[in-house]
C-alpha cells in the first residue's frame, strides 16, 4: 500500500498517468456537459412556477457543487502536504485553488442572475449566496499568500495550513450565515424549494453535475503536471522529457 | 511550563512599557472610527444605535487588525525567532503566551472601551454586557486568527495588504455571532446563544490555532 | 567520539540545490571553519545543520535538538529596546533554565557595564558581545556560529580565541563560517570551502 502511494507520489510516475488518464477526463467533461447544458438549456419543460428563469440551475448547482468539493480536495491534498510533505500534493493544492475560485465566482455569478427575476435584485443577503461570498474569499487568501511567498515549496506549506484553517471554518461560517439569517426571516426571499423534479429536467442536470466532476478533474491534472514541470525543470526526468517532445 | 509563559509575558510586557503608543495606538484608532461613524450620520440619529454593534465590531477588527503584522516581525527580523525554535521549551507554549500578552494589550483593553462608545452611539444600556462579553469572547479569536495569518506571512516584505485578506474571511463566524448577540440583546431578547458559540469558537481556536501558528512560523524559515 | 556526522546531504535554498553530497564527521576539539563566497550556502548549510531547515536528503547524526546546541545566526537575537541582561533572562525562559549567574558572564565579556542600556543604544561590537554571552550561560557540545567575528575589535577577537578554546578544551566542537580567517591559537581548525 505505502509503496504503491509513493510510487504514484512521484512526479515523473503522476505525470506519466495523468497523461494517460487527462484526454479520457475531458471526452467524458465535454460529452456529459454537452448533454446536460444543451438539453437542461433547451430540451428541459419549463418549470411552471419560475418559467426558463431556472434553467440557470444546470450550471449554477454543478458550479455550486464544485466549489465546495475542490475546497475539501484541496484541503486534503493540504493534509498530506503538511504531514509528508510530499511534493505532489503541494502541487495538486496550489494547482486546486484557482479552479476551487473560478467555480465559486461562477456559482456566485449565476446565482445572482437567478435572484434578479426570482428576488428582484441581484443580491440579496441569503444565507447559500453569503456562504458562497465567503468561500471565496477563502480561495482568495490561499492564491493570495502563494503568490506573495517567493519559494514555491514555503508558499506550498503556507497554503496548506490555511487551507486546512479555512476548511475548519467553512462549517462555522455556514452555521453562523444560517444563525444570521434566520434572525431576520420574512424578508422578501423567495424560499429555493426543492420540489421532486421530474426525470426530463433531472437527468440533464445530473449529467452537467457529473460533467463538470471530470472538467474539474480534466483540469486538476493539467495544471497539476504544469506545476510539476515549472519545479521540476532541474530534474533530470523533465529535460528527457522535454528533449524527447522536441519542445 | 508555567515558568516560560512568565518569561515570554514577563518580556512582551517590558516591550510594551519600552513602546506606549504602539499599543495605545490602536486603542486612538478604535475611538476615531466609531466617531467618524457618528459624524458620517446625521446628528444623533437614532439609526445609530442600530448598526452600532456592527460599528464597535468591525472597528474594533480593525484596530486589531493593525497590530498584528508587528505580532512576529520583530522577532523574525533580529533573530529572536531562531533562538525560540532552538530552544529546549516548546514553541507552542512561547506562541500561546505571546498571543496571550497581544490579547491583553489589545483585545482586552478594545473589549472595555466598547462600553463608552457604545452609549456614544445611542446603544442601549441595558444590552451592553451582552456586547462587551462577546467582545471579550471573540477578540481572543480575533488574536488567535491574527496571530496565525502574521505568521504566514511574518518573512513576506509587504505583508500587509495580505494580511486582511487572510483574517477577515475567516473572522466572519465572530463578527456575525458577536455583533448578533448585540443585537439579539439590544432587542430585549437574551442574547446568550450567540455567547456559547463564540465560546465554542474560542476553544476550538485554543486547541488548533497555537499549534498551527508554530508550524507556520517553522515555515518561515525555509 | 563524533559530536556530529553528517552524511551525503543536500541543500537547496528554494529550487536552487546549494550544497550536494555533502559527508563529514567532527571530532571532539575540532573546529570546521565554512568558506566559500557570497551565496555558496555557508548559512543555509548552518541552518541545516542547527534543525531550523530541513535538508533535501541526507543524514545528521544526532539529530538536531534544541539544547545539545548553540546557535548564533548572522542576527544577534538581541530586542533592541530590551537590554542585554533582559535579553538573556528571557533566552533562560526558552530554554527552561533559572536566570542567574547573568552578571559574570557579562562581565567576561566586557559588557557587563553596558548590561542596564537598551540594545539600540550599543555599539555593534557590544552588541556581538552580549550576543555570545549566551553560548558560556550553558554548556552545550556543538557551537554552531554565523560570522562570529562581524563587529568584533581586535580585543574582542581576542576574548572570542580564547572562549572557543576553552570550549575545545572541554572536549566541545564548533562549526563557523567567517570571511576573515580565524583569530590564531585556535587548535584544531579545518576548513571546508563551498563552491
Amino acid at each position: 500500500m505505502w509503496t504503491w502511494f509513493h510510487r504514484l507520489a512521484s512526479p515523473p510516475t503522476f505525470y506519466r498517468l495523468a497523461d494517460r488518464f487527462a484526454p479520457w477526463f475531458g471526452i467524458a467533461a465535454a460529452g456529459l456537459l454537452a448533454y446536460g447544458i444543451v438539453g437542461g438549456l433547451f430540451f428541459a419543460p419549463a418549470d411552471y412556477q419560475q418559467s426558463d428563469a431556472f434553467r440557470i440551475i444546470y450550471i449554477h448547482v454543478p458550479a455550486a457543487a464544485l466549489s465546495l468539493s475542490i475546497y475539501m480536495l484541496m484541503a486534503s491534498a493540504a493534509l498530506v502536504a503538511v504531514i509528508w510533505r510530499i511534493k505532489l500534493a503541494e502541487c495538486v493544492l496550489v494547482s486546486a485553488a484557482p479552479i476551487g475560485a473560478s467555480f465559486t465566482a461562477l456559482a456566485l455569478v449565476t446565482g445572482m442572475l437567478w435572484g434578479k427575476p426570482m428576488w428582484g435584485a441581484y443580491w440579496v443577503w441569503d444565507a447559500r449566496l453569503t456562504s458562497e461570498l465567503i468561500l471565496l474569499f477563502l480561495y482568495a487568501g490561499v492564491i493570495g499568500l502563494n503568490q506573495a511567498i517567493e519559494d514555491p515549496r514555503a508558499a506550498a506549506r503556507a497554503c496548506g495550513l490555511l487551507a486546512l484553517i479555512g476548511v475548519i471554518n467553512v462549517p462555522i461560517v455556514h452555521y453562523s450565515v444560517e444563525w444570521w439569517n434566520s434572525l431576520h426571516q420574512g424578508s422578501t426571499i423567495l424560499k429555493m424549494g426543492k420540489p421532486a423534479m421530474n426525470a426530463e429536467m433531472a437527468r440533464p442536470l445530473y449529467a452537467a453535475l457529473l460533467g463538470s466532476y471530470f472538467f474539474m478533474g480534466y483540469v486538476l491534472l493539467r495544471r497539476t503536471q504544469n506545476e510539476l514541470l515549472l519545479r521540476e525543470r532541474n530534474t533530470a526526468w523533465v529535460k528527457e522529457r522535454l528533449e524527447s517532445s522536441n519542445v | 511550563m508555567i515558568q516560560i509563559f512568565a518569561a515570554v509575558l514577563r518580556r512582551e510586557l517590558r516591550l510594551a512599557a519600552t513602546a506606549k503608543t504602539e499599543w495605545l495606538m490602536p486603542l486612538f484608532f478604535y475611538v476615531i472610527v466609531v466617531t467618524l461613524f457618528g459624524l458620517g450620520a446625521t446628528p444623533n440619529d437614532p439609526k445609530l444605535a442600530e448598526f452600532a454593534p456592527a460599528i464597535l465590531w468591525v472597528g474594533a477588527l480593525l484596530a486589531a487588525l493593525l497590530t498584528l503584522e508587528r505580532l512576529f516581525r520583530a522577532d523574525f527580523e533580529d533573530g529572536t525567532l531562531e533562538q525560540i525554535f532552538l530552544g529546549t521549551q516548546p514553541v507552542t507554549l512561547v506562541v500561546a503566551a505571546k498571543l496571550f500578552a497581544h490579547w491583553l494589550l489589545t483585545g482586552l483593553p478594545l473589549a472595555l472601551l466598547a462600553a463608552p462608545l457604545s452609549s456614544a452611539l445611542g446603544f442601549s444600556s441595558v444590552a451592553i454586557p451582552a456586547l462587551v462579553a462577546g467582545l471579550a469572547l471573540g477578540t481572543p479569536v480575533l488574536t488567535l486568527i491574527g496571530g496565525f495569518a502574521s505568521a504566514l506571512t511574518v518573512g513576506l516584505p509587504r505583508a500587509g495588504v495580505l494580511l486582511p485578506l487572510l483574517v477577515l474571511p475567516l473572522v466572519t463566524p465572530v463578527v456575525i455571532f458577536g455583533a448578533g448577540a448585540a443585537r439579539v440583546a439590544q432587542s430585549g431578547l437574551d442574547g446568550a446563544a450567540p455567547l456559547y458559540f463564540l465560546a465554542a469558537i474560542l476553544v476550538l481556536g485554543l486547541t488548533l490555532l497555537p499549534w498551527a501558528t508554530a508550524a507556520a512560523l517553522r515555515n518561515a524559515f525555509e | 567520539m563524533a559530536i556530529l556526522e553528517v552524511k551525503a546531504l543536500t541543500v537547496a535554498r528554494g529550487s536552487r540545490p546549494l550544497v550536494s553530497d555533502l559527508s563529514f564527521a567532527l571530532a571532539a576539539g575540532e573546529v570546521l571553519h565554512l568558506r566559500g563566497s557570497n551565496g555558496a550556502g555557508k548559512t543555509s548549510l548552518l541552518e541545516v545543520l542547527s534543525g531550523l531547515r530541513s535538508p533535501v536528503d541526507g543524514t545528521i547524526t544526532p539529530q538536531p535538538e534544541g539544547g545539545q546546541l548553540h546557535w548564533l545566526g548572522h542576527k544577534n537575537a538581541l530586542n533592541l529596546a530590551l537590554t542585554p541582561i533582559e535579553n538573556l533572562e528571557f533566552w533562560c525562559g526558552l530554554n527552561g533554565r533559572a536566570a542567574d549567574g547573568l552578571v559574570p558572564v557579562l562581565e567576561q565579556l566586557g559588557v557587563a557595564k553596558v548590561r542596564h542600556r537598551a540594545c539600540r543604544t550599543l555599539s555593534a561590537g557590544q552588541k556581538r558581545r552580549s550576543a555570545l554571552a549566551r553560548l558560556l550561560l550553558d554548556q552545550r557540545p556543538l557551537w554552531l556560529l554565523d560570522e562570529p567575528l562581524d563587529g568584533l575589535d581586535a580585543q574582542g577577537l581576542e576574548l572570542f580565541a580564547s572562549l572557543l578554546k576553552a570550549h575545545l578544551d572541554k572536549g566541545g566542537a564548533a562549526i563557523i563560517t567567517s570571511h576573515q580567517p580565524l583569530p590564531a591559537g585556535v587548535p584544531g581548525v579545518r576548513e571546508l570551502r563551498l563552491s
